[in-house]
């Protein structure tokens, strides 16, 4: 007993608040094992909401805060959970969060709320909240678990961020709502340069496939493509 | 009601139009077998967890039909516990289904292995029933709306599994290879059921 606790203090000497090892937990996620492109976590409530950058954007922030701190309350509580019934307290700890997201979204944004309708709630059953819970906070302290699910978080909102850029701009020419090609930007009108914004912009016209969900198959499936010619250690060999 | 069994298993399939139980479906579907399997335990949890979560809902949460109400006198607005109330109920079911797929089938049982439990954590039964909220519908339909989106699953996972197995010996860039073609194969396949959109299954049933 007086063993451990001497290893517990030691070790948390050499734990620096931000050390290698913690920069590298919350960089990880963002390209060598990012949630989406290689472990495949997540894909499921995230796809249907890619098609505008606003909705992806609340609901990156969404999964940020639900991961990083349902990471943190279970890495707390791994220590008195039975292991029989960690299923069901992990869900509890989830289903909390996502109901107090829910909540502030319908109060402070009841627009974007209607946007997502069910995918909120579907952040329960995202795979990467759960999928980290079990691999990481439940064997590992409070603040790297926090940390892990922090880059998680980033790493899953990142793609998103991404791959809803992509739809909007070429299916619907716009970013954020902001006219950008196929027609006369919205930060050139009625100005001086409108007629030069309306012929260089004006040519594209809007590819409807992008609107559609199998666009963001097409968006994912080229990007993880992109990602493993990049870095050949991810391809799959089998 | 068959109108909305149709309508849920090919026009607003669950995995092809929506993209919820995408994990599944893609971690399971590397042969035919195990995506059969896992495409009936969706169907069975599915069918079940729908009118349960109907009842549950109707009858404890909404306010001017809960039991609650009755019995305090004033409407209580509860709905907002229904994600909780939801996962717990779908967490149960599952275990139950996987004892009872044990008992009966345990060469299924270890075919599925990991899979049983992430059914749990499957968007499309968690997905099923808020669409059945949102949506409104009665016990009836949801039941049915419940059983359609269960065979969505299945006939999409099936496919894929199908597609998949005989990709095995074509040439497909290294890095593209997996992952990446599964992707873009189901991006490809919710081009084809799109196909089905304009069909109005409610005229169909008509008989018109």
């Amino acid at each position: 007993m007086a063993d451990t606790a001497v290893q517990e203090k030691d070790i948390a000497v050499k734990e620096p608040l931000f050390g290698k090892k913690e920069r590298a937990i919350i960089t990880d996620p963002l390209n060598d094992n990012n949630p989406i492109t290689v472990q495949v976590l997540g894909i499921c409530s995230a796809l249907a909401v890619t098609t505008l950058v606003v909705p992806s954007l609340v609901m990156a922030v969404a999964v940020v805060f639900v991961c990083a701190f349902a990471n943190l309350i279970i890495s707390l509580l791994r220590n008195s959970m039975p292991k029989q019934v960690r299923m069901i307290v992990q869900l509890v700890v989830i289903a909390f969060l996502v109901t107090v997201v829910e909540l502030v979204l319908k109060a402070f944004s009841f627009t974007v709320y209607k946007q997502l309708s069910v995918f909120i709630g579907l952040i329960i059953t995202n795979c990467i909240v759960m999928g980290r819970l079990e691999a990481f906070a439940m064997a590992n302290k409070p603040w790297r678990s926090f940390l892990d699910g922090l880059g998680n978080g980033l790493g899953y909102g990142g793609i998103l961020i991404i791959v809803a850029t992509l739809r909007e701009v070429f299916g619907k020419g716009t970013f954020a709502g902001w006219k950008l090609i196929g027609g006369t930007p919205d930060y050139l009108i009625n100005t001086a340069d409108a007629g030069w914004g309306q012929m260089l912009f004006g040519w594209y016209a809007n590819n409807g496939l992008m609107v559609l969900p199998a666009a963001a198959m097409f968006v994912i499936g080229i990007l993880i493509w992109i990602q493993r010619s990049w870095n050949p250690k991810l391809v799959d060999i089998s | 009601m068959i109108d909305i069994f149709l309508k849920a298993a090919f026009i607003e399939n669950m995995v092809l139009a929506y993209f919820l139980g995408m994990c599944s479906y893609l971690a399971v579907s590397k042969t035919v077998k195990t995506a059969v399997g896992l495409g009936a335990a969706v169907i069975f949890v599915l069918a079940i967890t729908m009118p349960i979560n109907w009842l549950v809902y109707n009858y404890l949460l909404e306010p001017t039909t809960s039991i609650i109400s009755g019995l305090v006198g004033t409407e209580m607005d509860l709905t907002f516990l229904r994600l909780i109330l939801f996962i717990a109920v779908i967490a149960a079911m599952v275990q139950l289904v996987e004892m009872v797929i044990e008992k009966f089938s345990p060469a299924l049982y270890i075919s599925l292995g990991i899979f049983l439990p992430l059914i749990t954590v499957n968007c499309a039964i968690l997905g099923g029933s808020l669409f059945m909220v949102s949506r409104e519908y009665a016990l009836g339909e949801a039941v049915s709306f419940g059983i359609g989106s269960g065979v969505g699953f299945f006939l999409a996972i099936v496919a894929i599994a199908a597609i998949r197995e005989k990709l095995r010996y074509s040439n497909v860039p290294p890095a593209l290879r997996g992952l990446g073609i599964a992707f873009i194969l189901t991006g490809l396949m919710g081009i084809a059921f799109m196909s089905l959109m304009g069909i109005d299954p409610a005229a169909l049933t008509a008989g018109n």
